[in-house]
């Protein structure tokens, strides 16, 4: 009985829903809430105030996850390789096991809330601190990977031909074991662009936070969270459309 | 004896656990010497080889180069390698660069020659070995054998006194043997000082001024490849002849 009911007041939302097609009302109604969510008050600043803070956190974490990454990964590697690095290996593992092991919203609690405890600072820091050393931790194991996929010959050829050990990973190994792991290491930047979102766990205005203070404002859901999610979605393309392009550009010695 | 003693190998050890792949090695190499390395597979040449520019380290005995003792840990060893060139089974060039930085690199970078100089030189020695015309490719783009011609001059780009080649020819479809010993003869030919591992015993008839044969990490017999072909002295070579020739 209550299912029956249930979808005639479906088939009446049906109606109701063409009925204002065909009056203007529905286009009326969606530019109302447009003008409340994004006009009224400034309010799209909010988003475009977001949009900055969670681009700035993103690509200051994403140089910062490189820099550590790399620097664990060839540490790691050169363990496995040689058998040197045994306490610096020890802890890059220690690092690896505690960062992956933990969810990223707790890391970024505990270093806004404990290790910063009272002092005064820049939240935005916080959270670069945050996500870059979240991804350190997934770019070293991306990394290290790479490093070992290249041949054993490869290392030899530039150590027979005097270069040391550094040299060689520098100018011989690092760069073919970052053209392997380009799509690997794009794929972490999406997720880590993405995963600045919970930024407002620290109460830091990023562009989630932002679209979430406009529904707080509005009581309305709809358009400020849709308007999040395109943001988002427009930036993962413009990101995987340059990552994509420079993996092509790599590619050419492959033939 | 008066002549330069290039490289001198006492007592040479390399043990790989309980696996002794090498056992007790000495021998001189003079400057001009093409020494040939020959032996049943697993009768440590390769490792010999791979000992001298110390790419296998040690586990004992002493190996001098140009009067030197490599094997002092307080020795750069990687001063002495840019005068070692080495050149492998599996060619090992560069594949992110193309023939030509990968013969200007290491020059470039170590000798701290200029772009110019460095390339100026390997252009020579692309001509030579006739390749010239290849500066521009990815190694991916070429045969083995000329990948293993673009090897040689890549070592020969850091005008090395010596010369170690890793059975060189043994990657490599037969057509394409002919290509590549044909660039170590005139190598020889100049003069270049060679420690030479291979299967290619013609290689060693023709070209060798001594012949090192190994078996089991220990110098069986050594002698001018003339009298070593004709002439064995124990079992263990004339069977191992009697298989390949």
């Amino acid at each position: 009985m209550e299912f029956y009911l249930r979808i005639l007041i479906f088939f009446d939302k049906i109606k109701s829903f063409f009925q204002s097609l065909f009056s203007g009302e529905l286009f009326i109604e969606i530019r109302e809430k447009f003008i409340n969510t994004f006009i009224v008050g400034d309010r799209w600043k909010y988003l475009t105030d977001g949009l900055v803070v969670t681009l700035k956190v993103a690509f200051f974490a994403v140089l910062l996850g490189i820099v550590i990454g790399f620097i664990v990964a060839i540490i790691r590697a050169t363990n496995i390789n040689t058998g040197k690095l045994k306490v610096l290996n020890f802890f890059c593992k220690i690092y690896i096991t505690v960062i992956r092991g933990t969810p990223v919203v707790v890391q970024l609690l505990i270093i806004y809330f404990v290790i910063f405890a009272s002092a005064k600072i820049d939240k935005s820091f916080v959270a670069i601190l945050a996500f870059g050393i979240n991804s350190g931790a997934y770019v070293a194991e991306i990394v290290r990977g790479g490093i070992l996929s290249i041949d054993i010959g490869q290392m030899e050829a530039g150590r027979s031909l005097g270069f040391n050990y550094v040299q060689t990973m520098w100018y011989i190994i690092l760069p073919q074991a970052f053209k392997n792991v380009l799509p690997a290491l794009g794929n972490e930047f999406i997720v880590l662009l993405k995963e600045t979102s919970v930024s407002g766990y620290i109460a830091l205005q990023d562009l989630t936070k932002g679209g979430d203070i406009i529904r707080g404002r509005t009581f309305e859901s709809f358009m400020p969270l849709i308007a999040v999610a395109l943001i988002y979605l427009a930036l993962v393309m413009i990101l995987s459309y340059f990552v994509g392009r420079l993996e092509r550009r790599l590619r050419n010695s492959d033939h | 004896m008066t002549t330069d003693v290039l490289i001198k190998v006492e007592g040479l050890k390399k043990h790989f656990g309980k696996l002794k792949a090498l056992d007790g090695v000495s021998v001189d190499i003079q400057k001009g010497d093409v020494a040939v390395v020959i032996g049943p597979s697993g009768s440590g040449k390769s490792t010999f080889l791979r000992c001298l520019n110390l790419l296998e380290v040690p586990t004992d005995g002493k190996i001098y180069f140009e009067g030197i003792d490599i094997t002092d840990p307080k020795c750069d060893i990687n001063k002495h390698r840019q005068k070692m060139g080495m050149v492998f089974q599996q060619f090992n060039l560069f594949p992110h660069m193309t023939i030509l930085k990968n013969l200007t690199l290491a020059p470039m970078k170590l000798l701290k020659l200029s772009q110019e100089e460095a390339e100026k030189r390997a252009m020579e020695l692309l001509t030579r070995v006739g390749l010239a015309d290849r500066a521009n490719s990815y190694p991916s783009q070429l045969s083995g054998g000329q990948k293993q011609r673009i090897a040689i001059v890549r070592a020969l780009c850091m005008n090395p006194d010596v010369m170690l080649f890793d059975e060189p020819t043994s990657a490599l479809d037969p057509e394409m043997v002919g290509e590549v010993l044909d660039v170590m003869k005139n190598l020889a030919k100049e003069g270049m000082t060679m420690v030479v591992v291979t299967h290619e015993m013609g290689f060693a008839r023709e070209v060798g001024t001594r012949v090192i044969f190994m078996d089991e990490g220990k110098i069986v017999e050594e002698n001018t490849p003339s009298e070593l072909f004709t002439n064995p002295k124990s079992d263990r070579l004339k069977t191992f002849l009697a298989k390949i020739l």
